[in-house]
């Protein structure tokens, strides 16, 4: 509120210079409080309780909690969500950043190609699942293989699938990135005589980490609450080879209905990507702000 | 749970964008969410309309036509109550209606699987107690078959009206491929080896599955535990004694189930085939697998995907003998029917229970026979000479008819939590992750 008033007050007297005043932020301040905020502090009132979503829940303490670390099935979950983490992360940076740097080249071809590699991103990460399901039909599809139906197969259509939906994104960031780069750094290089590979490794790749680390952080975070993708493709199957940790509080809320229970793995979910989020933008100096263009 | 037609988890258009489902755990919000774009005004309240929500998939027409049916007539007027149908999709039906039931915009008639289905409804006194009207009303009491009214129980007490065909899980085969083989239906267990023996020695793919369902397995088990050790087996582990997963039965289906993949019987490629997409019927309509273990709408989904293979080459058997076993071979296993249960919270019972007694009557009956399906009505016999394959509907209704017991899908009938469970330890024991008595073991610890 006195943000509000501050605001409020300093815009009746004279008209600050530069920057707009904090009310500008409300209206997203107001829809993450109630889009984010609100059922995340739901959640976690809930975890403290059982519900079944058909009577009033009912407090239980820790019991969920304790259910959590006692559930054989969460280090299962776990390893597979850090291993899908991990390998969408290498698949989806490789691709995107190589992808990335080959369209911050100015020649029409790319813009045009840009504009394709662009296009799974519009579409729905439902839409992408059932054609990639369509796809893998072991009968009917291209690859009439046990796909879906191996643990590798099914882990590695996840990645892939996945990849296939975001790698044009982070491809954007990249190629906006790699933009960015001062031209005089490659003339200079060139003069010295490094090659393509000298100057991809010594000006591109460095001159990019801040890039990596934003796309890395999207990256992460999203294969956290990676779901509609394995919902779709294996349903955490074939067994439960493929039920990371989010399909886990699906299958916990949605067909066992132990809403509470589904409520501390969504808990846990948000403070382990919280807490991973920030461990990466301090590992990676990025809070810091530091510009990329030191010793320009 | 699972095994309906069409039933499918989220193999559809159900979008669960991330935030839904990080917001998944506060159902508060998610149920005010739901109900904004369900049932609308009226429902739950206001006595003028009432609302019954019910599993849209194609035999919805049935339920669309007795709405609009009662809707004109003079049980309605009388009532002074009009029912408004809500066709929720199949693969969104069990989690709208528990968290509309949990909401101010509860149905006020809701479609169910009866028995542990229902038992969580049951236990949060939101399912009406339909034992009295039912045995006061000879219309109701006389209406249907009495193994099928039953069978929807909890403790005896009656909680639904029977609304859909029967579904026993029937063995069909591809005639065209039996022919060619010079082979018949098998049966007993010796026999169905037998088969399985010369099919692949002709390349075909003995049975056809859907094994990344999991249900469609669970039909295997149902009746192999069955016809070795008779329903009381899986009786007990109904009725809460998770110690009879031990009975020796459960462990020798177990047994079997291993031995029928590993020789190949599904193929190879089982687990990533799915029933609900389509898979699974066309790789059977196709003739690259010659026979199918599935409930009785089959026929249906044949007839709508594959209509000349439905129509001349689907065969249908009972579920084979096992020489050693002390089960009957006329039990059956499946699905009795579905029900509609009345909400206690409706403003108008006398409307809902006014509605339900149009499902006892012929008109009903007729809708449900020319869909293909086989009512569980009184009546039912003499109908069924008007349905699209008559001699596949006698077969049907005689199966269980004649049947001195009709165990229910055991996760209908263990409910949504236990069901679940038991799903995952079936998948394991299906894809080679569990050993059968790993698969006995594990779902004795189950609770």
């Amino acid at each position: 509120m006195s943000v509000t008033d501050q605001t409020v007050a300093s815009g009746r007297g004279k008209v600050r210079a530069g920057r707009p005043g904090a009310v500008w932020a409300l209206p997203a301040v107001l829809f993450f409080t109630f889009f984010a905020v609100v059922p995340m502090a739901l959640a976690f009132y809930l975890s403290f309780t059982k519900w079944d979503g058909l009577g009033d829940p009912k407090p239980v303490g820790l019991a969920n909690w304790q259910k959590l670390l006692d559930d054989p099935r969460l280090t299962q979950s776990l390893t597979l969500t850090v291993l899908l983490t991990a390998a969408s992360w290498a698949f989806q940076t490789v691709v995107a950043l190589l992808l990335g740097v080959w369209a911050a080249g100015r020649q029409r071809n790319r813009a045009v190609l840009s504009a394709i590699f662009f296009v799974p991103f519009l579409l729905s990460s439902t839409a992408i699942s059932v054609l990639f399901y369509a796809l893998l039909d072991p009968n009917f599809g291209i690859i009439q293989k046990d796909t879906l139906g191996s643990s590798s197969g099914a882990f590695l259509a996840i990645v892939f699938v996945g990849g296939w939906q975001f790698i044009p994104f982070h491809t954007l960031i990249y190629q906006g990135g790699a933009r960015q780069i001062p031209q005089v750094l490659y003339q200079a290089a060139a003069i010295d005589g490094a090659g393509r590979y000298r100057q991809f490794f010594s000006i591109t790749l460095p001159q990019l980490r801040h890039t990596i680390t934003t796309s890395t952080v999207l990256i992460v975070v999203g294969s956290l609450t990676y779901f509609e993708t394995v919902l779709i493709l294996t349903k955490g199957g074939p067994g439960t080879d493929t039920a990371i940790l989010p399909y886990l509080m699906y299958e916990a809320g949605f067909k066992t209905y132990d809403f509470g229970y589904a409520s501390a793995i969504a808990s846990a979910l948000v403070l382990a990507a919280t807490g991973l989020s920030l461990v990466l933008i301090r590992l990676t100096g990025f809070g810091g702000m530091r510009s990329t263009r030191e010793g320009m | 749970m699972e095994s309906n037609r069409g039933r499918s988890t989220g193999s559809t258009g159900t979008a669960f964008s991330r935030r839904w489902v990080l917001g998944a755990g506060a159902s508060a919000l998610l149920t005010t969410g739901l109900s904004a774009c369900g049932s609308g005004e009226g429902s739950g309240g206001g006595g003028d309309t009432i609302t019954a929500f019910v599993y849209g998939d194609d035999a919805v027409k049935v339920q669309a036509a007795a709405v609009a049916r009662f809707n004109k007539s003079a049980a309605s007027k009388t009532a002074k109550g009009k029912v408004k149908l809500e066709k929720i999709p199949g693969s969104d039906y069990l989690p709208k209606l528990r968290t509309a039931m949990g909401s101010p915009s509860a149905p006020d008639v809701f479609f169910n699987w009866g028995g542990g289905s229902i038992k969580a409804y049951q236990e949060a006194g939101k399912i009406v107690d339909l034992t009295d009207v039912i045995e006061n009303d000879p219309v109701l009491k006389n209406g249907f078959l009495p193994s099928v009214l039953a069978a929807g129980d909890l403790k005896g007490r009656h909680y639904g009206i029977p609304m859909r065909g029967m579904q026993p899980v029937i063995l069909f085969y591809n005639k065209t491929v039996f022919a060619e083989q010079k082979i018949q239906p098998p049966t007993t267990w010796d026999q169905l080896l037998d088969v399985n023996t010369k099919l692949k020695k002709a390349g075909i793919t003995p049975f056809a599955l859907g094994g990344s369902d999991v249900w469609p397995e669970l039909m295997w088990l149902e009746y192999l535990v069955d016809r070795i050790g008779g329903p009381e087996v899986f009786r007990r582990i109904q009725d809460g004694d998770a110690e009879g997963w031990g009975d020796p039965a459960v462990l020798e289906a177990a047994e079997m189930v291993k031995e029928l993949i590993d020789d190949g019987a599904f193929g190879s490629k089982f687990t990533s085939v799915s029933y609900v997409n389509g898979g699974a019927p066309a790789v059977f309509a196709k003739g690259k697998a010659a026979m199918h273990l599935m409930g009785s709408w089959e026929y249906s989904t044949q007839l709508g995907k594959f209509p000349d293979f439905a129509k001349s080459n689907l065969g249908w058997a009972a579920f084979p003998k096992i020489e050693d076993g002390v089960g009957d071979v006329r039990n059956v296993v499946g699905n009795p029917t579905n029900y509609w249960s009345i909400n206690p919270r409706t403003q108008n019972k006398d409307a809902a229970i006014a509605f339900l007694k149009d499902c006892a009557s012929e008109a009903y009956a007729k809708d449900l026979v020319a869909l293909g399906d086989v009512p569980t009505t009184s009546n039912a016999a003499a109908l069924l000479s008007s349905a699209p394959n008559p001699e596949y509907a006698k077969f049907q209704y005689d199966l269980v008819q004649q049947a001195p017991a009709f165990t229910l899908s055991w996760d209908q009938a263990l409910g949504d939590e236990l069901g679940t469970k038991m799903h995952t330890e079936i998948g394991k024991l299906f894809t080679g992750k569990s050993s059968p008595s790993e698969f006995v073991s594990a779902c004795k610890g189950l609770k």
